[in-house]
């Protein structure tokens, strides 16, 4: 059993861990509610959980892999959620099956941010390092603050648009406003459960860790390298920066779409799509280890959880927070800290691994 | 005709002309060297070529086909790969996978494809993992193909360079000071890949080079450059002792 374990690739053995770890988690969780042991707090923080985990891991396609640095990841997630929960909001009626709408639901907010994504990725992937993040995160602000001004509504005519108010929509008197503005859309069908959510990491997982150690992933990670080198050798960089930022876009939304059905209002605030929260989707894959995405998820729980642990504390919550931040970032990225969990960790089975072998950022 | 025609390549840097009507003619299978002082445009010329810069003038032909003005991508497809002057290696990829990377266009599925593992996935890369094996083992580097390649030590780093480059299966490579750096046994050493490199790849190579015994004991034939023109061509040993070129080299008397 073990040596066939060892037989295994590297990478492949890798990503089972990952996969898991996050399925044990599920049925860790699935009991104690079952047993009546979590409380309501814990489990309404379960889907947003599963967001987070999703918008980290998209994330650190980019971040990680392609190595371009993304602020506006939060505006992806802002159009996957309102694209699809107007689509629900409209389908209601007509689908009363919760499952394929909700399916149809998040085709059609991943492909509506990936189409962002794309839209936003030409003119901005001309640029590097600080001025992709700056003009990235400009972007993110556009999208929720356009959303902010949309005003739809529905009738026996059909559909009515606004950017000025619900009035100006001109409906008649049985019409109704989907999209209201700074109000958002209320009523949306609540169709994300958790085991909802641990499926979509699921996917989310299985679609980046196999995209990476593909030809297109290889192609990806050679930009991030070397960028010179990879034209020199025939790699179309613009496909490729567009295809890592277009998939985690659309991951983004699917993320989006999760968030949305958990709530019966969504509305773009500042907290929710704004840049605190790009800021706090870049802060996982940082404190996780950049290019890690084990490590992304891992961050993603624990930073999540731990505000919401300690509120007993009271104001002491967000000082314990923030040296927890600084903490994970020693033990990360310390020499030292790297030094003794290779002398210790490495002991361990699933962490053994030959010295000199092909480490750190394509790790899984 | 000739593998590589250049005819009246120039490029200006703001007033400096860098490289003033520089021609060159090479025939398939032959290894040419580009030699001068330091500051002579030789890089220059390699940009040039590989598409880095766009000429002010003149045109370059490869097996006949213009190829002046193309980006670095569609060159390397019609034909020529280099390597630099300063290593640039996938850092943070393997060895195997900076060889795979070259391969990349050679071995195609789609990215779908990939993500879903289909068939064409793992017949592609079961065949590119030969084919790079097979290239590492040339430069004797097939031992490490699981080793991060910013890990190598130099000269190990340099060949893994040329591995690459090769991947692409150019007709012409460029070599960039390829012995830059290394100890007179790695550059006999070099040296060695270097003629096997031509008679198995079935290549024509270019290469800059300052050490003088690589340049004489594997060109056949030779260009300088000084201050951006042409200042000798022809057979090694002719312009090796070209009074010109020692000239250049070594000062006036």
């Amino acid at each position: 059993m073990l040596s066939k374990w060892k037989a295994l690739k590297k990478t492949t053995r890798s990503n089972a861990i990952t996969y898991a770890i996050v399925i044990v988690a599920y049925l860790i969780i699935q009991l104690l509610s079952g047993l009546g042991l979590l409380s309501s707090l814990f489990t309404g923080l379960l889907v947003p959980l599963c967001t987070y985990v999703i918008l980290a891991v998209s994330l650190n396609l980019v971040v990680g892999f392609l190595g371009e640095l993304s602020l506006g990841h939060a505006g992806f997630m802002c159009v996957g959620a309102f694209a699809s929960a107007f689509f629900s909001r409209c389908m209601e009626q007509a689908i009363p099956a919760s499952g394929v709408r909700f399916l149809i639901a998040l085709i059609i907010g991943a492909v509506c941010a990936g189409i962002f994504g794309i839209l936003i990725g030409i003119p901005v992937l001309r640029l590097k390092g600080d001025y992709l993040a700056i003009v990235t995160l400009a972007f993110g602000e556009i999208i929720k603050n356009v959303i902010n001004v949309l005003f739809i509504g529905r009738d026996e005519n059909g559909f009515h648009f606004s950017t000025k108010d619900a009035l100006s929509l001109n409906m008649s008197a049985d019409g109704d406003v989907i999209i209201n503005g700074p109000q958002g859309i209320t009523g949306t069908p609540k169709d994300s459960t958790f085991t909802v959510g641990i499926i979509l990491i699921l996917i989310t997982l299985f679609l980046v860790t196999n995209l990476i150690h593909s030809r297109s992933g290889r192609a990806i990670m050679a930009i991030r390298d070397n960028r010179i080198a990879a034209e020199s050798i025939g790699i179309n960089i613009t496909k490729y920066k567009l295809m890592a930022f277009a998939i985690s876009a659309a991951l983004a939304g699917v993320a989006g779409v999760l968030y949305a059905h958990n709530l019966s209002t969504l509305t773009a605030t500042p907290k929710n799509f704004g840049y605190n929260m790009s800021i706090m989707i870049l802060v996982f894959v940082v404190l996780g280890g950049i290019g890690s995405i084990r490590g992304s998820i891992i961050a993603a729980v624990v930073l999540t959880l731990l505000p919401e642990m300690l509120r007993g504390l009271s104001d002491y919550r967000m000082l314990i927070y923030a040296i927890v931040l600084i903490l994970m970032m020693l033990f990360n990225w310390a020499p030292k800290a790297i030094e003794w969990r290779e002398k210790y960790l490495s002991r361990l089975p699933f962490l053994a691994r030959k010295k000199g072998e092909s480490t750190g950022k394509e790790e899984v | 005709m000739a593998l590589l025609d250049v005819t009246n390549l120039s490029i200006s840097f703001g007033g400096l002309r860098a490289v003033d009507a520089f021609e060159i003619h090479i025939e398939k299978g032959q290894l040419y060297g580009l030699i001068g002082p330091n500051g002579a445009g030789k890089t220059t010329v390699f940009n040039l070529l590989t598409g880095v810069y766009r000429p002010d003038e003149g045109i370059i032909r490869l097996d006949g086909t213009d190829i002046t003005g193309k980006t670095p991508i569609e060159i390397n497809r019609s034909g020529i790969a280099r390597t630099f002057q300063n290593i640039r290696l996938f850092k943070e990829l393997s060895v195997l996978d900076n060889v795979k990377a070259g391969l990349h266009n050679h071995y195609r599925y789609s990215t779908l494809e990939g993500i879903f593992r289909l068939p064409k996935f793992r017949r592609m890369e079961r065949e590119m993992d030969e084919r790079a094996v097979e290239i590492l083992k040339v430069f004797d580097l097939d031992k490490e193909a699981a080793v991060t390649a910013s890990n190598l030590p130099y000269g190990k780093q340099r060949k893994l360079e040329i591995a690459r480059a090769i991947a692409t299966q150019p007709k012409l490579l460029l070599l960039d000071e390829p012995a830059a750096g290394m100890n007179p046994n790695e550059t006999g050493e070099l040296m060695e890949t270097i003629r096997f490199v031509r008679s198995h790849f079935d290549m024509t190579i270019l290469l800059i080079e300052h050490d003088m015994k690589l340049v004489s004991g594997i060109c056949e034939k030779l260009t300088v450059l000084n201050f951006g023109q042409v200042l000798a061509q022809g057979d090694t040993s002719d312009v090796l002792n070209n009074p010109e070129v020692i000239t250049a080299y070594l000062g006036d008397e």
